[in-house]
Order: C-alpha cells, then structure tokens, then sequence
C-alpha cells in the first residue's frame, strides 16, 4: 500500500493538480489575513482608520501588563477547569458508547454529534432560559425546595422562608457550564475513538489475571487510551481558551475571557494593533500547546 | 494415564442462550486434574462461549461450573484459579516482556524479587530467557503468543485455558507449537483446556477430546478413539476424512454384522453393532483404510486375506480426479453406482502414484474391521 502510495506521490503532474487548490485557498484565506494581521501587531493607529506598521512593540507591552495578563491567565484557568470537567464526564460517556450493543452505537454518537446540528448562539440562548431567574432549573429547584417546606409542616416544624430564584446565570459558573456543554462532543468524540480501538480481550486478559476493574481501567485503559485523551484536551483546551460567544453571553462583569478583550479592542476600542497583538499572544500559546503535544506523540512513537 | 484422576472442572447442565440463540445446549462434562483438554467443533458451535464461561467471561443461562469442588456461579473472573490464554494473544501493548509476565503477580502483591525470579522462571519455560526488557511491538506473533502462556502460567493457575491458541501461527510454526504445547502440559502438570476448530491440533495434543456440535457435545473421546470409533455422522465427517454411505441392517450377531448399500455395495463387518434388524444406519469408511488396485489383482490379494465372506467389502469404479500431496495420493473414484468415494494411497515407492491414473478402471477392497457402523 506505501509502495502505491510512493508511486502516486512520485507522479508530479496529477499531485499538483490535486494540491495546488488547497495551497492557494490556504495561502489567499488564512496565511494572507494571519500574516496582515501579525504585521499590524508591530503597529500603530495613524488614524480612525489608518495603521501604520512602525515595528513598535509596544502592543506586545501593553498586553502583557497584568490587566490583560490576568485576563489571558483567567482565561487558561476557566478552559483548563472547562476540559478537566469535560474529561471526567466524558471519559465515562465514551466508554458507555464503546460497550453499548453495536446497534445501539451509531444512535448514541449521534445524539452526542446531534448539538453541533443547532447554531451555537441559538444553544446558548436555549442553555440562558434553562438557567435563567424564571428557567426551569429555578422552578425544579423551586419546587424541591418547597416540597421540603411541606415535608417540614408535616412532622410539625415551621415550614421554610419562600423560595428566591438563585442566580444561576452571568457568572463564572455560568461560563464554564456553558463552555463544558458546548465543549463536551469534542472531547467524547477523540475518546471514543480511542476506546473503539482498543482490543477488549486487553481488558478481559486483566481480569483474568486477578486485577479488578479499577485496576483494570488505571492500568490498562487509560494508558492504552492516553492518545485518545491527549487528542480530547487539546481539541476542547485550544476552543475554550478563545471562547468568545459563551463568556459574552452568560458570564457576568468578571468573567471575561482573553477573546472578549479582543473583540473590543477591534471593535469599540478600534485598537487594531493592540488587538493583534492580544491575538497573536493566545496563538504563541496555543503554539506552545500543541508542540507540547507533538513532542509527547513523537516520544510515544520512538519508545 | 491408568490412574484414576479427579475431575478438576464440573461442567454440570449448562446452557448459554444470547436473546434467542442457544450457544451452548444443556452440556455437562467432567475435566481431569492434569489432563490435555480439547474442545474441537466448527466455528460457531459454541466451544469459545463454554470456555468463557469458564474463564468467567460469560455467565451461564442455566447449569453450574465446578471448579476445583468450588462452585463458579458468583465468583467474578478475577477470583477464579484459572489463566486464558487469547485468541489474540491479548498481549498489554505499553508494557515490555517482564511487566507483562509480571502483571498478575504484582496485582496480587508478590514482592518485587520474587516477580523478577518467577517471571525469569516463566519465561524460560516458553523459552523465551532474556526478552524481559523488549516491547511486544517487536516481537512476532509466536514470541507474543509465548509470552501470553508465559503470563498466565507464572500464575500457577490450576487450570490454564486457551482459546484457539495457534490459529494465528503459521503451519511450521504450529506443527512445532503443538509439540511444545504438550511438552510443556507435561512439565508443569496444569489442566489444559483448549479450543480449537483444527482436528489435527485436537488429535495431536490432546488426551480427551470432546466434540461440539451445535452447542451439544457430539462425542467425548481420547483422539484415536474419535477417529477409529465415531459415535455418529458429525464426528466421523468433522474429525479427519471420510466416506458415508447410507443402507440398511441386514445381519447383526454378536461377532458379525452386514450392511447392504446401495450406493457401495455389501459391506460385512467382524463385529455386531448393536442396531435393529433392518434398520436405516451408515456406514463410514476412511480413505485410507480402502485398498486400491488393477481389477483382476484384487482376487488374489483378498483370497489371502479372507475376512468376509464372497461379494463383500468389495467395489469397483473409474477414476475421476487425483491430487498428489507428496506423501499420499487422494483419488476420486465414481463407483458403479454413480457414487464418489476418496481414496487415499500411501506413496511407499518413489514412482507409487505412477500406478493409477485419470479414468482407470480400479478395484477396491477393505478390511472387515475397516467400516463403522453409525445409527445417527
């Protein structure tokens, strides 16, 4: 199959044509943009409308003043919480979906694939009503609450004081609820996929060996199943840490993350060179991310 | 062997039924300490699911296993004293030779000196000394199947299981794993139980076979008993090659027994079978057990041997197909009556399959104690 593989990369011609697409779709819509926007990091306004690229840096200054530091290192914190999360609910998703009967797999991915079918503002706006003062998370709250009044009257004692809407939303909780609903599919799907891959008879040769499940899961499926988790945390780590929609909507005044700072700086701030530097500061990190990752796989392939 | 041994597992009435499929019918059968188990059936006839349930694997719909006088029913896999080896070897990917062969015994908390002396011992068994340090990726499929025996037998189980153990292997190298897997069976003096859809595996290795058919045990034998006296049609087609032709009962003494087949002819046998009088039977015959030879020589030889009466355990035919496998030749004769048989013909001689040829006309004889009579 290499060898195939060899001889149709060897045919100059056909590769071209089927690679010179892409490249200049690449080339004209994302290194263009990426690389206009990385000059202007080194710029300055001249004008409402003006920038002039100076080679100043100081955008990269201002941005790692402890204003926006803090913000960008919020920002890590709430998506690494957000992925943590993710990962222990998902873990447990995936390996449902992995042992469920084989009919019964492809309806269980899809209804985990089934949200991505809706607009991300409309799950947002649909998670708020859920979550508002006058949701139905309030109202069962509500209604357990007074259920326990009742119960109070009943064996005599005073019932309880009426009952207050929490505030469940615009809030830190809020946003990485949110950020954990909106992120959870990418983390189930990597391992799943994972999982699927993975030889039962490893985990019935473990038993059989007189290891009970939990050490059956430690020692065999996470490690067999580490590339599949590596794969899940950077795929919902890198979102989250540029999550812009989520933090807007249902975070409070103090929960902006490092994307909210962004978008104000190109819009109300009209602040282009500082803005990109703030965007080219979280792709440095991400950079930084996924090379981590990179060097782990290669580590994983040698040994 | 002649000792008498006890039985180390209890199969007692057990069924396994997935939704509507019955895997395994309502078996029982008796394990002996120390023995070479095989269970032998075709794809699907549910000796996989009989050893899982064994192992642990599987839960039995109704019936109990008895393993070592302690009832199986509740005791989860772990707990059981007995080892699988897997079809695929099952081999733990991320942990070297020594870490894998060790896995178990650090489990159950064995110090550290004694993993790495008991592994070294394990390992040297399967011969595989000095490979504690390599990964399974690079190994082949033989050493990883070593190490896969070598990880259950540092258990010391009491039994050890294996499930299709050399499916995998190629046939040199099977030959040679059949010789070492009895070798080893006898130096460690563990049950083995192993299953296989390979007869010449299960004759070869084994000191019982059972025979399953459909989820049902069609014969529990030792392997030359299996072969020489199948207890019905299944066995007798499934376990090594073999010629079926219908007729009826025609006589039936204690010391004599004929058969009249249509499709063969008269057959006579030297001993009773003990069938009805004018009953439908059949009658097996293995291809290597029939005599070959030029119509006319055939008198003389059968003169001399004089074991049936006149007409009897004779046929006559042409021959239709050959196939020289080096050691025999297989021929494909169409008797008179129009009905294949296969014969096979040990090339004794160097110019041996030079003597018969496409369309020759032969004749064929066997001994009276040749045929097997089977009633269903």
């Amino acid at each position: 199959m290499s060898g195939a593989l060899q001889d149709w990369k060897s045919q100059k011609k056909p590769f071209a044509a089927v690679v010179t697409a892409p490249v200049f779709w690449l080339a004209l819509f994302f290194v263009a943009p990426m690389t206009i926007v990385w000059l202007y990091s080194f710029g300055q306004n001249a004008g409402p409308a003006d920038i002039v690229i100076s080679g100043t840096l100081d955008n990269y200054k201002r941005a790692t003043e402890w204003l926006y530091l803090s913000i960008f290192l919020k920002s890590l914190a709430v998506a690494a919480l957000t992925t943590l999360i993710c990962l222990i609910i998902g873990f447990p998703v995936a390996m449902a979906i992995t042992f469920a009967a084989p009919k019964w797999r492809p309806w269980l991915l899809l209804g985990i694939m089934l949200p991505f079918w809706t607009n991300l503002l409309i799950r947002t706006y649909a998670l708020m009503a859920l979550m508002g003062t006058n949701g139905y998370m309030n109202k069962g709250l509500g209604g357990l609450w007074e259920g326990a009044s009742w119960l109070r009257t009943l064996v005599g004692m005073q019932p309880l004081e009426a009952w207050t809407p929490v505030q469940l939303l615009y809030n830190n909780f809020a946003v990485v609820l949110g950020l954990v609903y909106v992120h959870l599919p990418f983390m189930v799907l990597p391992l799943y996929s994972a999982l699927d891959r993975l030889d039962k008879s490893l985990i019935e040769a473990s038993l059989d060996l007189g290891a009970g499940h939990f050490k059956t899961f430690m020692q065999i499926v996470v490690p067999l199943a580490a590339p599949g988790i590596v794969a899940g945390v950077m795929i919902t780590l890198i979102p989250a840490l540029g999550a812009y929609l989520t933090p807007d909507l249902m975070g409070g005044t103090d929960s902006q993350m490092i994307a909210n700072v962004i978008e104000r700086q190109f819009k109300r701030a009209n602040d282009w060179p500082f803005g990109a530097a703030l965007s080219f500061l979280l792709i440095y990190a991400m950079f930084i991310l996924i090379a981590f990752q990179s060097m782990r796989s290669n580590k994983v392939k040698e040994a | 062997m002649t000792e008498t041994k006890q039985p180390i597992i209890q199969i007692r009435n057990v069924s396994k039924r997935f939704g509507k499929v019955t895997a395994v019918d309502n078996v029982s059968l008796d394990i002996l300490a120390g023995e070479f188990f095989v269970l032998l059936g075709p794809s699907g006839c549910g000796k996989t699911t009989l050893l899982r349930m064994i192992a642990g694997f599987e839960m039995p719909t109704e019936g109990q296993i008895i393993i070592d006088g302690q009832d199986m029913s509740l005791v989860p896999p772990n707990k059981r004293p007995v080892n699988m080896v897997f079809q695929s070897y099952a081999v733990f990917p991320h942990m070297n030779v020594m870490d894998n062969v060790g896995y178990g015994l650090r489990i159950s908390g064995v110090s550290k000196g004694e993993i790495r002396d008991r592994v070294a011992e394990a390992l040297e068994l399967v011969k595989l000394g000095g490979f504690e340090d390599r990964m399974p990726d690079q190994m082949s499929g033989g050493q990883r199947q070593r190490v896969a025996l070598a990880r259950s037998l540092v258990m010391r189980p009491k039994v050890l299981l294996l499930d299709e153990p050399l499916s995998a292997l190629d046939a040199k190298l099977r030959a040679q794993m059949q010789f070492e897997l009895s070798d080893l069976q006898d130096k460690v003096g563990i049950t083995f139980v192993t299953v296989t859809h390979d007869q010449d595996e299960a004759l070869s290795m084994a000191s019982r076979v059972a025979v399953i058919n459909k989820g049902e045990v069609a014969q529990l034998a030792p392997p030359a008993d299996l072969y020489e006296y199948p207890a019905n049609r299944f066995v007798a087609d499934f376990v090594g090659s073999v010629n079926i032709f219908e007729g009826k009962l025609t006589l039936d003494e204690p010391d004599k027994a004929a058969v009249d087949c249509p499709g063969l002819g008269k057959i006579y046998l030297n001993h009773g079978v003990t069938g009805p009088h004018g009953a439908d039977v059949w009658v097996a015959l293995r291809p290597e057990k029939i005599y070959l030879h030029v119509p006319g020589e055939g008198k003389a030889i059968r003169a001399a041997a004089q074991d049936a009466p006149d007409g009897h355990n004779l046929a006559r035919g042409t021959i239709k197909g050959m196939s020289y496998l080096g050691d025999i030749t297989l021929y494909e004769i169409q008797l008179e009556g129009g009905q294949m048989i296969r014969v096979s013909r040990p090339n004794l001689s160097r110019h041996d399959q030079e003597d018969f040829t496409w369309d020759d006309k032969v004749s064929m004889h066997w001994r009276a104690d040749s045929p097997v009579v089977l009633l269903s």
